[in-house]
């Protein structure tokens, strides 16, 4: 670890007792990191930074909340008329839950189509899902805390999937809520739950970028970089191009707070919480729905809950479902088919969860629940064993600049920065 | 970076400069940026709209008798109003300005001199004086004490002796009528 490298004394002296600049260095500009990333490879950065805004603006609406059955409500209308700015505050926060779990969506394809759970980033990709799974439950709790109708009915619903576990599904939901009925006790301890995950959450996204950096990103065509002729230092291009994405990112977020801050939630939530009446049709938040579709597919109140939980469980063992050596969805023609039917069945069966559950319905979610377990527990491997590749580039330098014809002028553009 | 060198030094260190001129107009750019979202962020702690509007009261004077003090709240904070003897009223009256450390006449304190209306919070450090009720330790200038830190006050609420660097705040009130006050 060289000293010098910084020009400033109070840096180098700092540095020498506390390598925290050469950390930063290292991980931030030098970082080598493949040449040919897609824009697909935006997305983690920006689901970091959905994770900042949402902690920043949660604090700020902590500090106007009031966690408790017969002022929780208010408070979070007072925050919307009379707190400075509260409105806007809140309307981040909210759009940004949404916002959120979209960017994680598509980071979650991007790594289902080039293979990014693969060897040697198994460990990344469980934690990944472990952040899903944490966000979930945060974003849940967060629902809760406005103690509108959904949200009282919302927790209600999720709290009594528990009551499905034999013989102690019952104490579970009586301690879940802290009495016998979804109430001020609940509120409370969501709050402080609420309060706590995403911090968990930054935890657990600082092991999966440890994780991430000791084999550098994946990239489109999945093979490794072969060498530094490979790669690019992190700073200044995938800065920029991380920037760039972000201003994009945050001008379709500003859009959803300026013009449409109530279109991905339900008008039902301005009503305050009544537990003697629930609501005609409850739904969960949209990025709940494909979850809730499998829940109420299965005819059977064990059998619902464990496909829900299945669902998210078959993630943490996709990378022994596909043994395919091959990472990148472009170079597995078949799989490639299959990814897309079953991106559409994701989708298919968030439609599914939003409409009631009652006649073609019903019938419909059945199919795209069978299909999305079948897509993971007997295409891919069958895939795996059956699929003919398509031959892989020798390097990524050829694969990005279509041959040898190219590397003259590609080592040009390398110097001329 | 040398290429071949058909593009000319100087104009090399021109494009430099506008190179330059972006980037430190991009910073500007994001510092403004971050700025204007910093401050909603801060601004949120600042009284909120109901707060601010629950800024004055009205206080019924009619059954204060002479000598006696009653505290009421305002803003969360104690407002003392005290109907003054004639001896309390003169003593008020009669101090020289030059004795004071925060130089006030009494006529400036009062809006009808019986009745004295006033902060009830110590300008040194925030603590609430005694002398309201009686019994209490009124201080050696016979109006307020305050015994956190030890600030006398006069009859007059002003500061004479201790840490406190100012008279107790007086109140922006009116009298709505002879026995009514509203505060604020
Ligand atoms: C992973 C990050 C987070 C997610 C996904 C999330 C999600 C949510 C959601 C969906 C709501 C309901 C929005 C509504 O309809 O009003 C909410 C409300 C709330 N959240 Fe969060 N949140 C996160 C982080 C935080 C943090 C760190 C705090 C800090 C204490 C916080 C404090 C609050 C408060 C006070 C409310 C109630 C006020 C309101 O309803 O707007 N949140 N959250
Ligand atoms: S606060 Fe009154 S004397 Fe210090």
């Amino acid at each position: 670890m060289s000293t010098n490298k910084f020009s400033n004394p109070v840096v180098r002296w700092i540095d020498h007792r506390l390598p925290i600049f050469s950390f930063m260095d290292h991980e931030l500009n030098e970082y080598p990191t493949p040449k040919n990333l897609n824009y697909f490879w935006n997305f983690g950065s920006l689901a970091g930074i959905s994770l900042v805004i949402m902690i920043v603006t949660g604090i700020v609406l902590a500090m106007s909340y009031t966690p408790h059955v017969d002022h929780a409500f208010q408070s979070v209308e007072r925050i919307m008329r009379d707190v400075n700015h509260g409105w806007l505050i809140r309307y981040i926060h909210m759009n940004g839950a949404s916002f959120f779990f979209i960017v994680v969506f598509i980071h979650i394809f991007r790594g289902l189509y080039y293979g990014s759970y693969k060897a040697p980033r198994e460990l990344l990709w469980i934690l990944g899902v472990l952040i899903l799974l944490l966000m979930m439950a945060t974003a849940f709790m967060g629902y809760v805390l406005p103690w509108g109708q959904m949200s009282f009915w919302g927790a209600t619903v999720i709290t009594n999937l528990f009551s499905a576990i034999p013989l102690v599904g019952d104490s579970i939901v009586t301690m879940l809520w802290g009495g016998f009925s979804v109430d001020n006790p609940t509120l409370n301890r969501f709050f402080a739950l609420h309060y706590l995950m995403p911090f968990l959450i930054v935890g657990v996204v600082i092991l999966h970028l440890v994780a991430l950096h000791r084999f550098g990103s994946n990239n489109p065509i999945g093979i490794d970089p072969s060498g530094p002729q490979d790669t690019v230092p992190f700073h200044p291009y995938y800065t920029i191009k991380d920037f760039f994405g972000l201003s994009v990112f945050l001008s379709l977020f500003a859009a959803a707070i300026f013009f449409f801050p109530n279109f991905m939630g339900h008008p039902d939530n301005y009503i305050p919480a009544n537990p003697m009446q629930t609501p005609a049709h409850i739904v969960p938040e949209w990025y709940f729905l494909p979850f809730y579709a499998i829940l109420r597919a299965v005819p059977d109140k064990l059998g619902g809950v464990l496909a829900m939980f299945g669902a998210i469980a078959v993630l943490f063992i996709l990378p022994w479902l596909d043994r395919s050596p091959i990472r990148s969805g472009n170079f597995r023609p078949i799989f490639r088919i299959f990814f897309w039917v079953f991106a559409a069945d994701c989708v298919a069966l968030g439609y599914l969860g939003g409409m009631p559950a009652e006649g073609i319905y019903v019938v419909l979610s059945r199919v795209a629940t069978a299909w999305y377990f079948l897509h993971f527990l007997v295409i891919l491997p069958l895939l795996s064993v059956i699929e003919t590749p398509k031959p892989l580039p020798q390097s990524l330098s050829k694969s990005v600049l279509g041959g040898t014809a190219m590397v003259g002028a590609a080592s040009a553009v390398k110097e001329k920065i | 970076m040398v290429k071949k060198n058909t593009v000319k030094k100087e104009s090399n260190e021109e494009q430099r400069g506008r190179r330059d001129f972006i980037v430190v107009a991009s910073y500007a750019m994001a510092g403004i940026g971050a700025a204007a979202v910093a401050w909603p962020l801060i601004d949120q702690m600042n009284p909120a709209a109901d707060t601010l509007a629950l800024a004055s009261i009205e206080v019924d004077i009619s059954k204060i008798e002479v000598g006696q003090a009653i505290t009421v709240k305002w803003r969360g904070k104690p407002v003392f109003i005290k109907h003054r003897t004639e001896d309390e009223i003169n003593s008020a009256q009669s101090v020289e300005l030059s004795q004071l450390k925060d130089p006030q006449a009494d006529v400036e304190r009062v809006i009808n001199p019986q009745f004295l209306v006033m902060v009830g919070v110590c300008t040194h450090l925030g603590c609430v004086p005694l002398g309201q009720k009686t019994g209490e330790i009124r201080g050696e200038y016979d109006g307020w004490f305050c015994p956190c830190h030890g600030s006398h006050y006069d009859s007059s609420g002003r500061i004479r002796k201790g840490p406190a660097p100012l008279n107790l705040e007086i109140p922006p009130y009116q009298f709505a009528s002879n026995s009514l006050i509203k505060i604020g």
